[in-house]
């Protein structure tokens, strides 16, 4: 009983975890090529839990399958996010660029409170019913006091998004332009590299990660609002700097530790320091690790 | 010539109406309250009592020659807002408030009336502390507070569900913790066993963990302390997790179409307490009707104790014949009102007496009133 307990308390931080370092990639990845710590990076998630509830509004009078609404949905939340995240860099960090590090840092907050306030203003304040899309698998059914399907679905999603970043990073072309570019900028453009094509491409891979991030919370709680991405976003951050901001493994290392900490914490002990011990964690990492968990242990940053 | 006729009667009608302004200026009543934000479905009904009554007493001829002036300000329920939106009615020359809506805020703008010596009457701000500290003599209010709700949920949760074992969940906030607490202490003192109480963050990304404690704990009911979003994400889990037999209890809330709208069949079985059903009240029936009338729709949550509030407000400056604020609040103490929650008075502290509560419970997607109740005295 208590050891099914225990898992339940760990497959629910995993779950939690997980959607943490969906969010988390976005930053670290941002923040390996350019040194900037992205805070619009939490609206984009929001943004994109918005654009899937559109999306699936208007799919729910074709008579769609709900997965296949879902599919739909998620894509159409990546597209628009990707774009959302190509835009943002070019008009609020480019021209940047040369500035001292504070001036784009002050320009991520300012896009972030536009872009909570846009939506609040075109869109509604109010909470907003997102449909119940998920499917129920009856395969599950025995191993649904550990996990429910959308825990199921959220921690597959993940991990496969994960396994295909670590994929792209490492084997692709493109993923080695930016390694490069992560590793010395000056350098990669001397031997022929595009740097501001890599950034902007890190600016798209974030956010459609972020929006998969969005998507899979929003039909987990089943209600979106335009302030979600503010508490998301600041523990996903909180993630990346615990797993060592720049590193890829250490996004997703931090999210599951953040993760699991919050889970353990309301479990073993209350909810009412759920937020304390999680932040409290980070401070003691922080001191023995100053670069986070696995921030030195890799030269490679992205 | 026929529109030297219109001319002429525009005119004319021109110089009335400037007669009029010259000749009394209208009486301001300041209503505050959630007009935006998560919660404006818990202010906007309230702001449309207001203005059906303003309109009734301004239809024969309003109070002492002067008509009602609605002055609506927008403090979305939060403390910070509301001070200043406190300030700026001040500033606006109002005579009285009829508001504010949530406690929070009407906590942060207490201090500020009471400094200008200002009548405020909230239709649904339940903080008990707000009447009975003491401190503040010029605010009243037309609902239960939350020691009267957590009576009746505490005593409806031992005597009608005979609950032995009980979880309490709040949202840290003064209005749900409040709640909360409350209720605990008096299920403890009759000896129900408290499981854990503790709090959880509204904006978290999900609340499997405690949800799991609470599948793990099997208690016989949970109190959740807070506002219908983070009640409808709770129950929503609840559900998805396989929680079964908890019996959910909430305060009034959780009473509200927007909470059923969100959780869908989650909230089915779920309980709260609210004002009595008084729609049998011929005045209750009066002011449904002249709401759909004005604005087309069914009123919504608290608007028949907003229009209590304004019908004892105006009712106390007529009966006083005067704006100033020591009178207002005499004749607030001293006038029995037939109003659509009941025939109310005030107390000394503040509180209504004559309101009823009862308990509802969220059956095939509606609030119905149980058997549940009691009167306040």
């Amino acid at each position: 009983m208590d050891f099914q307990y225990f898992l339940e308390l760990f497959f629910g931080g995993l779950t939690r975890g997980s959607i943490y370092a969906l969010i988390a990639l976005g930053y670290t990845l941002v923040y390996g090529i350019i040194e900037l710590i992205n805070f619009a990076h939490g609206e984009v998630y929001m943004i994109g839990a918005f654009t899937a509830l559109i999306v699936a509004g208007l799919l729910g009078f074709t008579g769609f399958p709900a997965a296949g609404i879902l599919v739909v949905a998620a894509l159409a939340a990546v597209i628009w996010c990707a774009a959302y995240g190509y835009t943002l860099e070019k008009v609020a960090y480019k021209p940047l660029r040369g500035a001292p590090r504070l001036s784009p840092l002050i320009s991520a907050i300012g896009m972030s409170i536009f872009l909570q306030n846009y939506v609040l203003l075109s869109q509604t304040s109010d909470f907003v019913p997102f449909p119940r899309l998920l499917p129920e698998f009856d395969f599950l059914e025995y191993i649904g006091y550990i996990m429910g399907p959308s825990d199921f679905l959220i921690l597959v999603t993940s991990t496969c998004t994960m396994v295909a970043l670590t994929c792209f990073i490492r084997y692709t072309k493109m993923g080695k332009a930016m390694r490069a570019t992560a590793q010395n900028r000056k350098m990669a453009m001397l031997l022929g590299i595009d740097a501001d094509r890599i950034i902007s491409l890190t600016f798209i891979v974030g956010s459609a990660l972020a929006a998969i991030g969005g998507v899979l919370i929003a039909s987990h709680m089943g209600q979106v609002n335009f302030n979600i991405g503010f508490l998301a976003g600041m523990k996903a951050f909180t993630a990346a700097v615990l797993g060592g901001i720049g590193s890829l493994p250490g996004a997703m290392l931090g999210g599951m530790v953040l993760g699991l900490c919050e889970s353990f914490t309301t479990g073993y002990i209350s909810g009412n320091y759920e937020d304390v011990l999680a932040f409290g964690i980070l401070i003691v990492i922080l001191i023995f690790r100053p670069d986070g968990i696995l921030g030195k242990a890799k030269v490679q940053k992205v | 010539m026929k529109k030297g006729t219109a001319l002429l009667a525009s005119l004319a009608l021109a110089a009335l109406v400037a007669g009029n302004a010259l000749a009394a200026e209208p009486i301001k009543i300041g209503v505050p309250g959630a007009h935006s934000g998560d919660l404006a479905s818990y202010g906007l009904p309230s702001l449309n009592a207001a203005k059906i009554v303003a309109a009734e007493y301004n239809a024969k001829g309003g109070i002492m020659g002067r008509q009602i002036e609605i002055v609506a300000m927008d403090d979305q329920c939060k403390p910070e807002l509301a001070s200043n939106v406190a300030t700026k009615l001040l500033s606006d020359k109002v005579v009285a408030v009829m508001g504010h809506i949530c406690s929070g805020a009407t906590k942060a703008s207490l201090p500020i009336y009471n400094e200008a010596k200002i009548v405020s009457v909230s239709p649904s701000a339940t903080t008990p502390g707000l009447t009975k500290s003491g401190e503040n003599p010029y605010f009243f209010r037309t609902i239960a507070n939350d020691d009267d709700q957590a009576t009746l949920t505490a005593n409806f949760a031992l005597n009608s569900l005979k609950v032995k074992r009980v979880a309490y969940i709040h949202d840290n906030g003064e209005y749900g913790k409040g709640f909360v607490e409350n209720n605990r202490l008096q299920l403890e003192k009759a000896g129900v066993k408290t499981v854990f109480s503790e709090a959880i963050n509204p904006d978290a990304v999900d609340f499997s963990a405690v949800v799991r404690k609470l599948r793990r704990e099997k208690p016989d009911a949970v109190f959740f302390g807070g506002y219908q979003p983070t009640a409808s994400k709770l129950v929503q889990q609840m559900k998805r997790d396989r929680v079964k037999d908890i019996a959910v209890i909430g305060p009034d809330g959780l009473k509200d179409e927007a909470f059923i709208k969100m959780a869908g069949a989650d909230a089915e079985g779920v309980y709260t307490s609210y004002p009595s059903d008084t729609s049998n009240l011929p005045a209750y029936t009066k002011a449904v009707e002249a709401h759909v009338k004005t604005f087309g729709t069914q009123p919504g949550s608290f608007f028949p104790n907003a229009f209590a509030a304004t019908q004892a407000l105006l009712n106390a400056i007529d009966k006083a014949q005067s704006t100033d604020s020591a009178k207002i609040a005499a004749a607030l103490r001293k006038e029995v009102v037939e109003t659509p929650v009941g025939s109310i008075s005030f107390g000394a502290k503040g509180d209504a007496a004559g309101v009823g509560l009862s308990i509802y419970q969220i059956r095939n997607g509606k609030y119905v009133e149980t058997d549940y109740k009691m009167t306040l005295k």
